[in-house]
């Protein structure tokens, strides 16, 4: 066996919080050790997955770096491996949880090192989330996610925090139990709960419906699909700063990870059943929560839900099934990634200098923030897919996909675009523009050096995959042509069965 | 060359702003240099073109590849991107020229000139595209520089608001763009123009179903396309952002909503003529609409009071003219009628910019009047202008808008003679909004109460000479070019850029048709003298009289309040509906809230049950006892 690289990403995150934990830990909110640990950690982790993506084969649509260890014998395996669906998401992590870290300097005033201890090991657990293929270390990476999230809303949050805390824990642990139960199931049925043996292996079809709505239960949850989403503007609302980033950027994209690893891969047959069903909840997410979106008074609940309706292209992408839609899911999710979570560092920005995401507090701001403006802009049009964004692409190839399958489905989701525009431009005028009225903010300062050179770079990576996408969409070519002919080999295989 | 004329007014957006702490001279100089040198390669590119046939397509990279969906970014120079070149960069060079001068006491002179650069290249990128998502990119990218300038006076309220209504109007017409594009994508498995175009014929029978109902596939395809053009082009109904986008400063009124953005829609229409001349509903509708808008929008421009908004109206008028002109075949005449309409539009805006300058912002043409003495540039350009839009004999206009009506009459159909009529009409109503303009700002009394008339002098020379030199164009633009386009050589001059399958028989013209525009137009002078300067007691009885048609018309149809009522507000409380009573109050009070209160009242019962006295336990005790003997007895 090669060095074990996706292991040594995983873990390393979880050593540096070891070593954070041992700083000590001073009364002042001057912990430096514990910041320069994390800080070296996420950023040589950072730079490892950039080795892992250069020396990435986009040749092959086969499991690369495998590693694999028994855990308990003729049970469970530790079975590590990507494809070129899952390497973006472990680059996405890793790209933001520095980000994450580096904001959270500033503004987490109380228990710092406890927070980057927090932020360590949930990037482990997500990194572990997109490696595993195998159903339990899945389960267990998915699931443990959580509580350190749990921790960052419940202990950081706002003055909600608890409640929200508690919606989004249960929430997401309701969903999860069944998808526990069909992992089970599943071992029963295949005799093995290696991901690529029971691709080989293919459930039969009876038994795919329930376990595909099991799974369902779970991804829908954590995307989150309409009406399961009340729980994500809660989320958002009460998390500090770097929390949402994680929430917005990582976490919601498990669950269209999910999708395509699991659901579409393991159960085609269900899958193309209950496509309907995605489509249905999909649209009435884009438009609903669009709707929704405009007439919030807080700036990240109005995120928040834009991120619902983001999501919503998202699955209708993935059930699709054509290249373009599902292509088009997978980027939408990385432009989403990078999108909203420059959007909650802004809100993040004007909410440290004068503790308030309300709308109405602001107006103006352009004359005293004018860097801050540019960038938000920016990151404004990537969210209403301005053709040149990184937004667009993604936006777009869905909606190019979702047509050839479904006109009607399209044609309401292109309606979403358009009051996308209007809540994001909205909200725009309403901070941005306007006259200066509110006297507190008349002192506040432009963005510093260190939120202002993660806002440019977040801002330049937009638009330079908005101009040339081209590098993500010849890594999960040839991965995503192997699902969908994996996928269109098992439908007809079934329909000549009839 | 072709690279540079697109791409060096994006490096001159890009460096005008980076530069901006070397002083506004700076990003002024680079920014004006840049689309200067830009509009020499255009002319020289045009010039290659007509005289030595130099046209090609250059790869620039790949954009996206998913599947069979491939889009290059690309530079296609064929006659008709190259007449498009020189029209915006020539334009646009002379607006970055005169902004100098009209911006000049404004703060961010930069960012301006920086905005004002990325609009040109956007703009570019659009016409110089060989396929439909590049189009979309420039499409979208005018679309969205155009929100910004709308909105450059960002402290006003009313410009945020019309900023913000033109990009979503836009977004409204780009769905149906986009829907167009799907479509071609789904049966010509491609966006490229060539190949689409050349499968066209195949396909010309194909009936497919489309939400359920039957229909022609390209008639599908040209009307979604047609949507977005309608909202770019500011056609009747998705006309109403034009106006309210004045509240911008007014070089870019002249630049993005008179010469050059807003007549991407015709050249979407124009450029696609391969896919339309094979759907004569498409032609009859875009005809339709054409129609309606240039009356419509004239018919609103004859009661307006805001010097900027007649000008827009009449641009949205002449927008329509352009219109009917690709709805009856006859594109060619549509963009000789666009590139005239450039010059004497831009000269216009600039010239009425250039009034309100000296007259310290004041917009209201009942607050002006005898002008032409202190501003005698202003005023001998305004008449140029004015001329030249009315169509009065041998200015530019004249070539273009009588070519339009005549080759509308030409066509023969029905639709071709009504809509030369209403050319007709609704050119004489031209010839009457724009004399009332002219003299209500220039003659007759002064009327502004703010400002001495000593204190109003002519602008400064830089404002002066884009006036000078767009004056020239709007005379000899059309005499020029005419026989290139339109005439004789028209067919060695556009090649294979546009395609019209019925072609048009001069030699059928009828001379009553020639003569009556020029007539109506000649005559209009004296009327409209005699109503607004001569006796202005009569019009204001007329008014009287017929007050509910002038308020109808004041209110531009009442088209706002309508879609206020209609789209706004209902989108507005449905947001707050779906938020309240469907998140809220059904979501999560039966969902997470409810259930946490279920166990709530649960756990509170069975905490009773551990009361702690024994009595209650052995009386539970008893009671289960008793069941189960009970069950025992009976079921066993």
């Amino acid at each position: 066996m090669n060095f074990p690289i996706l292991s040594s990403i995983t873990f390393l995150p979880l050593i540096g919080a070891f070593f954070v934990f041992l700083t000590k830990s001073d009364k002042g909110d001057n912990n430096r050790g514990a910041i320069y640990i994390s800080i070296f950690t996420t950023f040589v982790n950072f730079f490892i997955s950039l080795f892992l993506w250069y020396s990435f084969d986009t040749e092959t649509s086969n499991f690369q770096f495998l590693e694999e260890i028994n855990w308990i014998s003729g049970f469970i395996k530790f079975k590590f491996g990507i494809d070129g669906i899952s390497i973006l998401f472990i680059i996405l992590t890793t790209l933001i949880t520095p980000i994450c870290v580096i904001s959270c300097i500033n503004s987490v005033k109380i228990r710092l090192k406890e927070f980057l201890i927090a932020i360590l090991v949930l990037e482990t657990f997500m990194i572990g989330v997109f490696c595993s293929l195998d159903l339990v270390i899945f389960y267990l990476f998915f699931e443990a996610g959580l509580i350190p999230m749990f921790l960052i809303i419940g202990i950081w949050g706002g003055t909600r925090k608890v409640y929200s805390a508690f919606k989004f824990f249960l929430f997401t642990l309701l969903g999860s139990i069944l998808m526990l139960i069909a992992i089970i199931a599943i071992y029963w049925i295949t005799g093995t709960t290696d991901v690529t043996q029971i691709y080989e292996i293919k459930i039969p079809q009876e038994f795919q419906y329930l376990l595909w709505l099991a799974f369902f239960s779970s991804f829908a949850v954590k995307l989150p699909m309409w009406p399961v989403h009340t729980w994500l503007p809660d989320a958002h609302v009460e998390a500090p700063t770097a929390g949402s980033v994680i929430l917005a950027a990582i976490l919601l994209k498990m669950g269209g990870y999910g999708f395509l690893r699991f659901s579409v891969g393991m159960f085609p047959i269900a899958s193309e059943y209950f496509t309907p069903l995605i489509f249905a909840l999909s649209i009435i997410a884009v438009i609903y929560t669009s709707l929704v979106a405009l007439m919030q008074d807080d700036m990240k609940k109005l995120i928040a839900y834009s991120s619902v309706a983001h999501m919503g292209f998202v699955t209708i992408g993935i059930f699709t099934f054509n290249k373009q839609g599902i292509e088009g899911s997978l980027i939408q999710m990385l432009s989403h990634g990078l999108i909203s979570a420059a959007l909650f560092l802004c809100v993040g920005v004007l909410y440290d200098r004068t503790h308030s995401r309300l709308i109405k507090t602001y107006g103006g701001i352009v004359q005293v923030l004018p860097k801050y403006s540019i960038l938000f802009m920016v990151f404004a049009l990537g969210t209403l897919g301005l053709p040149g964004t990184f937004g667009f692409v993604g936006e777009f190839l869905v909606l190019v996909g979702t047509f050839k399958v479904n006109i009607l489905v399209a044609i309401i989701a292109s309606i979403g675009v358009i009051l996308a525009a209007a809540y994001i431009l909205w909200l725009y005028k309403r901070v941005v523009f306007g006259k200066l009225e509110n006297d507190q903010l008349k002192k506040i300062k432009d963005v510093n050096l260190s939120e202002g050179s993660i806002l440019l770079f977040l801002c330049l990576l937009i638009i330079f995959f908005g101009f040339y996408p081209e590098p993500l969409l010849e890594t999960i070519r040839v991965s995503v042509d192997n699902l969908i002919n994996n996928y269109n080999l098992e439908i007809t295989r079934n329909i000549a069965l009839k | 060359m072709e690279y540079a004329a697109l791409f060096l007014p994006l490096i001159g957006s890009i460096l005008g702003y980076l530069i901006k702490n070397l002083g506004d001279l700076a990003s002024q100089l680079v920014t004006t240099l840049c689309v200067l040198i830009a509009s020499i390669f255009s002319i020289i590119i045009f010039y290659n073109g007509i005289f030595n046939g130099i046209y090609d397509n250059y790869l620039i990279y790949e954009w996206i590849a998913s599947g069979n969906f491939i889009v290059n970014w690309s530079i296609n120079i064929d006659p008709l991107s190259s007449i498009m070149l020189v029209v915006v960069t020539f334009v646009s060079a002379l607006v970055h020229i005169y902004s100098i001068g009209y911006m000049k006491h404004d703060s961010n002179i930069p960012r301006f000139m920086s905005y004002l650069s990325l609009f040109t290249f956007s703009m570019l990128v659009l016409v110089v595209s060989d396929n439909f998502l590049q189009l979309f990119f420039g499409w979208e990218g005018v679309g969205l520089c155009s929100y910004l300038l709308i909105g450059f006076w960002y402290k006003k309220d009313s410009a945020n608001k019309a900023a913000i209504k033109a990009f979503i109007v836009n977004r409204v017409g780009d769905f149906g763009f986009a829907i167009g594009i799907f479509l071609i994508f789904m049966f010509f498995g491609t966006v490229n123009y060539a190949e689409v175009f050349q499968l066209i014929p195949e396909f010309s029978n194909k009936q497919i179903n489309f939400l359920g109902f039957n229909s022609n596939l390209i008639t599908l395809i040209c009307l979604f396309l047609f949507i977005g053009a309608m909202g770019k082009s500011a056609q009747f109904l998705l006309h109403t952002w034009l106006p309210d986008a004045m509240e911008g400063p007014t070089p870019v009124s002249a630049l993005i909503h008179a010469a050059t953005m807003v007549t991407a829609g015709v050249f979407l229409v124009v450029r696609c003529s391969p896919i339309f001349e094979y759907s004569q509903f498409a032609l009859n509708f875009v005809a339709i609409i054409g129609m309606l808008t240039a009356f419509f929008a004239a018919s609103v421009a004859i009661v307006q009071n805001d010097i900027k908004r007649i000008i827009a109206y009449s641009t949205c008028s002449q927008l329509g003219y352009m219109f009917f002109a690709a709805g009856v075949g006859a594109y060619h005449v549509a963009i000789f009628h666009l590139f005239t309409h450039a010059f004497f539009k831009a000269l216009l805006f600039l010239g009425s910019g250039s009034v309100i300058h000296s007259l310290k912002d004041e917009q209201d043409i009942r607050k002006m009047g005898g002008l032409w003495k202190q501003m005698p540039f202003t005023w001998i350009s305004m008449i140029i202008g004015t001329l030249a839009l009315t169509g009065f004999p041998f200015l530019s206009g004249y070539f273009s808008k009588d070519a339009i009506i005549e080759f509308a009459y030409l066509r023969g159909t029905g639709i071709g003679y009504f809509s030369a009529g209403v050319g007709i009409i609704t050119a004489f109503l031209t010839a009457i909004y724009s004399w009332r303009l002219i003299f209500r700002t220039f003659h007759g009394k002064f009327n502004n109460e703010n400002l001495s008339k000593s204190e109003i002098h002519d602008s400064g020379l830089i404002i002066i000479i884009p006036l000078i030199i767009l004056a020239l164009g709007s005379i000899f633009s059309g005499f020029v070019f005419k026989d290139f386009l339109i005439g004789s050589k028209y067919n060695n001059f556009w090649n294979d850029s546009i395609l019209i399958l019925q072609t048009f028989d001069l030699s059928k013209l009828p001379v009553w048709l020639i003569t009556i525009t020029p007539f109506l137009v000649i005559i209009s002078i004296p009327i409209s003298f005699y109503f607004y300067v001569k006796n202005t007691k009569l019009l204001e009885k007329i008014k009287n009289k017929y007050i509910f048609i002038h308020k109808f018309l004041l209110n531009k149809w009442y088209f706002d309040e309508i879609y206020d009522s209609i789209f706004v507000k209902p989108t507005k409380i449905l947001g707050s509906f779906l938020w309240k009573s469907g998140d809220v109050k059904t979501i999560d009070r039966l969902g997470p809230d409810g259930i946490s209160k279920i166990i709530k009242i649960i756990s509170n019962k069975s905490t009773k049950f551990q009361s702690g006295y024994i009595y209650d336990y052995a009386f539970i005790m008893l009671l289960a006892l008793s069941l189960l003997l009970t069950f025992f007895i009976f079921y066993k």
